[in-house]
């Protein structure tokens, strides 16, 4: 059933999936983590003041978009020079970093003609991308 | 005598939809303010969840799994930021975890992916029915989703290495199978699976209630890999993590996009859970890990009562 073969190759997707994931969730957990420093030390001037979270933080999302004019989709990327929206750099950066993994498999797949497996990453490539546009979610 | 059994069953069904909703048309869940200042709240944060990622280790469950009821049921936020930050607690665990398993030959790809498809599809359309339903309902809904993991929990039983006589035609045409290296042994194992459709479609209700709840859904993949697939254990909870990251990849868009991701609650989470499981997994060969499960599994029953109770509008 497993000839050396098909497990060398299942070894050889499985570490380029793994190198690139892992290079991107570094990226975007050190993204993560200096923004979050920039927020809480003032580095940044935060959208929504630190001491009025409390206010806000307990009120459904709608709400609260409405109260703290947060604009939503991709909106938060013309404001991340502010300290709370700057988090979300590094959150999509971590919420996208399986897509470069995903389409490092397609041409993998295509060199040993296993175009189903290949389909199968685009797929979820796309899946990925239009969740991502917010065009699924209502986003914009 | 045949006729009345449907229309019971749906008076029944009825009636359960208005238990669910009740709460809700008592006006939509602002969750009571606290009076502590701002900054004790993300502080408490990430401490529940530095512990929550030290016993989820040993517990073998996911941190997203006890961090929705318990943020959810006794912190002073909103459902919709606490499960958009769930989602990214399950989702930073398993991208952690991912390239190691990986590398250790105990995540599959070509098992995870083709499941991985149908539940990131089915995931969005939870996250957006999650974001679209009144929070009581959801919270209702999560105590009962809660009390099942824990009624999973203390019946579901785990196969080391089940017996798979003959791969379905769908696994086979898919060629999913595969062979690792046991640690304990250091036999290498092949391994293959059956009823892969029936497991596609249990993958889609799956993806379905990790957006809805924001939960992440390693409670339900490792059984449905292991005792359905027929996978082994170390290779089904090594592609959980795998599966788990796309999917909550996917419905962590849609939180993000509806602008329920705040990062004052997201943030503190995320690192508190990883600096836990980093430690969790120090002390996996230290701690019991009979008695972190059964303290895991009174903490849940607490937490999903607690839930259940607040979406029911008795315990606010």
């Amino acid at each position: 059933m497993n000839t050396p073969t098909n497990a060398r190759q299942q070894l050889d997707e499985a570490f380029r999936y793994a190198f690139l994931l892992d290079w991107g969730t570094r990226i975007g957990l050190v993204a993560l983590v200096l923004s979050f420093a920039a927020y809480l030390s003032g580095l940044l001037t935060p959208h929504v003041p630190l001491d009025q979270l409390p206010s806000v933080w307990n009120l459904p999302v709608n709400t609260f978009l409405e109260r703290t004019g947060t604009p939503t989709g991709w909106g938060w990327l013309a404001l991340a020079h502010k300290g709370d929206l700057s988090n979300l750099i590094g959150i999509a950066l971590l919420a996208g970093c399986s897509l470069p993994p995903l389409l490092g498999l397609v041409p993998l797949y295509l060199k040993r003609r296993d175009t189903v497996y290949a389909v199968i990453c685009a797929l979820i490539a796309t899946v990925l991308v239009l969740a991502a546009s917010g065009i699924l979610s209502g986003g914009h | 005598m045949t006729a009345w059994r449907p229309t019971l069953a749906l008076k029944f069904l009825w009636l359960l939809v208005l238990l669910l909703a009740m709460p809700a048309f008592a006006g939509d869940s602002v969750v009571p303010s606290s009076t502590l200042p701002w900054w004790f709240w993300p502080l408490a944060l990430f401490v529940t969840c530095f512990l929550i990622g030290i016993v989820a280790v040993p517990a073998g469950i996911g941190g997203g799994t006890l961090f929705v009821p318990i943020i959810g049921g006794f912190f002073p936020f909103h459902l919709d930021f606490v499960r958009g930050a769930g989602l990214l607690v399950a989702l930073a665990s398993a991208l952690a975890a991912g390239p190691v398993l990986l590398r250790g030959g105990l995540s599959s790809l070509r098992l995870a992916l083709p499941l991985a498809l149908v539940a990131s599809m089915s995931s969005i359309a939870g996250a957006m029915l999650g974001l679209a339903l009144p929070a009581s309902v959801i919270q209702t809904a999560l105590g009962l989703i809660v009390l099942g993991i824990v009624a999973l929990m203390l019946v579901s039983k785990k196969s080391e290495f089940p017996q798979v006589a003959r791969p379905d035609r769908l696994s086979s045409a898919l060629g999913i199978h595969g062979v690792f290296i046991d640690g304990a042994s250091g036999r290498a194992i092949d391994w293959q699976v059956h009823r892969t459709p029936l497991g596609l479609v249990l993958f889609l209700a799956i993806g379905v209630m990790a957006g809805m709840f924001g939960i992440g859904a390693g409670w339900a993949n490792v059984p449905a890999l292991n005792l359905l697939m027929g996978a082994p254990l170390k290779v089904s909870a090594g592609t959980s993590g795998l599966v788990l990251s796309l999917v909550d990849s996917s419905a962590a868009w849609v939180y993000l996009n509806r602008g329920a991701v705040l990062p004052m609650i997201a943030v503190p989470s995320v690192v508190g859970m990883m600096l836990g499981a980093r430690i969790g997994a120090r002390l996996l060969h230290i701690l019991k890990g009979s008695v972190i499960r059964k303290m895991v599994i009174t903490l849940l029953l607490f937490a999903g009562i607690r839930a259940l109770l607040k979406g029911l509008g008795i315990w606010v």
